[in-house]
């Protein structure tokens, strides 16, 4: 489970296209696709290259971790039921070292809400959710 | 021809409509407007509020039933909870079809239309569908179509118990974005927009606070409004900056609040409109944007480039440029990306990064920049529909307490978000 007292995150369902993501995951890997054609990073996974629109050419690729906090907010008031209990939490907008034109989210476990160094930098991690599936996660680097 | 998306003016290179200032609006027509449907009241309902509103457009026009012969509406209601336990009732309120959502053929049988020749029930959104109205008529798919846009508001929390937000499960995409609590919608990815915005430029989410308290104050200028009809009174500076915070840094006064009713406007040639009730207001163009940002969530840039390029598209296809908008009505629900619409404009000259400084200059619709006349979704609930409405209303010289003293000769209005939106330019003169 999160590391984030309450939470209790919605579950990722891997389909045919997320599935070697998702399976990476849970080997504690962070993998996104390439396009070795243009040779671009995606993420989240997409059927064709939205550069050069090829779809032969997707490729997963293992990504370092790195990363950095661009902006954040607080959720005060989620409508999801999973996070209601765990408020006030952390909804950081996390940009991948290698390809700032990447971007992941992230609730920053052990970071008090609403006491985030934007523009540190931040390191992956990952947490367990209801069914098992790991997600991955962003703390800041120590 | 409507079908598809063909009918969409979404690319840029399209050249001046082909239908410019040969389509005009010339009836328009508000329903009642209540906070929630209480499940019981029929003539509140989805469809009794179609109805109202139909009726009154089709009044305001000077037309008869049979005059009608194309119908458009959107299945987007907002009713979030139809999964309620409610009871359904006699006809013609035995099904969703007339309480949620209204369909031309629940409307074309409930007024009794005998001459339609064109239906269509799945239109999207109000930006969109208004020119996607403006496309049917130019290309003779009908002479006179009836649209309406009803946006309806149930009991129970908003969003609290649409499917997502109560499944333990995230299928599909939201696997990238609900397990850290990502709400679907224009909330989240707008605001942090709003945050790479105020970091970009050095500004503060103090600095909605000006547009808030006028937008509230232009609502109250509206007759019809929720806030007019039910909580008549202005904000202050202090209600918004202690406003309850939803979201950090977002507050309750950022959020237009959901509301139970309908719109219709009644689209028709330039022809036939000489000759009608009101004084056609011409369509000078429509155009449309979409599409997302590369990533997880989308960027100030993308969203920038995005409203850059649907003001290149506008101006190419009406002939006119950001000096000869004199009514501006973009959309406002939620306040944090307005600024992305005025700036990308470039309406009054705001460049990027002035907006704020712009909203605490003179925005009173007595004022020289009278941003937003309508009072958008922020001060008159959230029907969308008023930002057309206004416009409508400034051109025709009927806006009454609203009504601006600059020069009100062309308006330009649209919704929903920077990277997803419909737009439509209006004018007094069909060239």
């Amino acid at each position: 489970m999160s590391t984030i007292p309450g939470l209790d995150r919605p579950a990722p369902v891997p389909n045919d296209l997320t599935k070697p993501f998702w399976d990476a995951c849970n080997e504690r890997r962070l993998v996104l696709q390439n396009c070795t054609a243009c040779e671009r990073l995606h993420y989240p996974p997409t059927q064709r290259c939205d550069n050069c629109s090829s779809a032969d050419n997707l490729e997963w690729k293992e990504v370092q971790g790195k990363g950095h906090i661009d902006v954040y907010m607080v959720i005060r008031d989620s409508r999801i039921r999973g996070f209601r209990s765990a408020q006030p939490i952390n909804f950081a907008v996390i940009t991948l070292d290698e390809d700032p034109g990447i971007n992941f989210l992230s609730n920053l476990p052990g970071t008090p809400p609403g006491e985030v160094p934007v523009g540190a930098p931040v390191e992956l991690i990952f947490e367990s959710t209801s069914n098992g599936q790991l997600v991955h996660e962003w703390q800041v680097a120590t | 021809m409507v079908s598809n998306t063909s009918w969409m003016r979404n690319r840029e290179g399209m050249g001046i409509w082909e239908h410019r200032g040969k389509v005009a609006v010339v009836g328009w027509g508000q329903s009642h407007m209540d906070r929630r449907w209480d499940g019981a009241t029929l003539d509140r309902s989805c469809g009794g509020l179609t109805k109202e509103a139909c009726l009154k457009a089709i009044a305001d026009a000077g037309l008869s039933l049979g005059d009608i012969d194309g119908l458009i509406t959107s299945p987007e209601t907002r009713a979030e909870q139809t999964w309620a336990p409610r009871p359904y009732f006699d006809p013609p309120y035995d099904t969703e079809d007339g309480l949620t959502y209204t369909s031309s053929e629940w409307i074309q049988r409930e007024l009794g239309l005998k001459n339609v020749k064109y239906l269509k029930s799945d239109a999207p959104y109000i930006g969109p569908m208004m020119g996607l109205a403006a496309q049917a008529v130019g290309d003779g798919l009908c002479e006179t179509a009836l649209v309406w846009y009803p946006m309806v508001n149930l009991e129970g929390r908003y969003g609290h118990n649409n499917p997502q937000n109560i499944n333990e499960e995230a299928p599909g995409n939201s696997a990238f974005s609900l397990p850290w609590g990502y709400q679907s919608g224009a909330m989240f990815n707008n605001l942090v927009v709003f945050l790479q915005y105020c970091q970009r430029y050095g500004k503060s989410h103090d600095g909605l606070a000006d547009l808030c308290l006028n937008l509230r104050r232009n609502g109250l200028l509206t007759p019809w409004g929720y806030y007019a009809m039910h909580e008549p009174y202005q904000l202050t500076r202090e209600d918004y900056l202690t406003g309850r915070v939803v979201e950090e840094p977002l507050v309750i006064y950022d959020c237009d609040r959901p509301v139970n009713t309908c719109a219709a406007f009644i689209f028709t040639t330039a022809e036939r409109a000489k000759d009608l009730r009101q004084k056609p207001v011409y369509v000078l163009n429509h155009a449309q944007q979409g599409g997302r940002g590369r990533s997880t969530m989308a960027t100030l840039d993308e969203h920038q480039e995005a409203v850059a390029s649907m003001a290149r598209k506008m101006w190419e296809g009406s002939g006119l440029g950001p000096q000869d908008v004199d009514i501006f009505n973009p959309y406002d629900g939620y306040l944090t990306f307005t600024q992305q619409f005025l700036e990308g404009f470039q309406w009054h000259g705001v460049k990027w990064g002035e907006a704020h400084d712009f909203y605490a200059d003179d925005i009173r619709v007595e004022g020289p920049h009278p941003f937003l006349s309508s009072g958008g979704n922020s001060g008159t609930g959230r029907n969308r529909a008023v930002l057309f409405a206004d416009s409508i209303q400034q051109l025709r010289g009927t806006a009454g307490a609203r009504q601006v003293t600059v020069r009100a000769d062309t308006a330009l209005a649209g919704c929903n978000t920077p990277d997803s939106n419909g737009f439509i330019m209006f004018s007094q003169h069909p060239s």
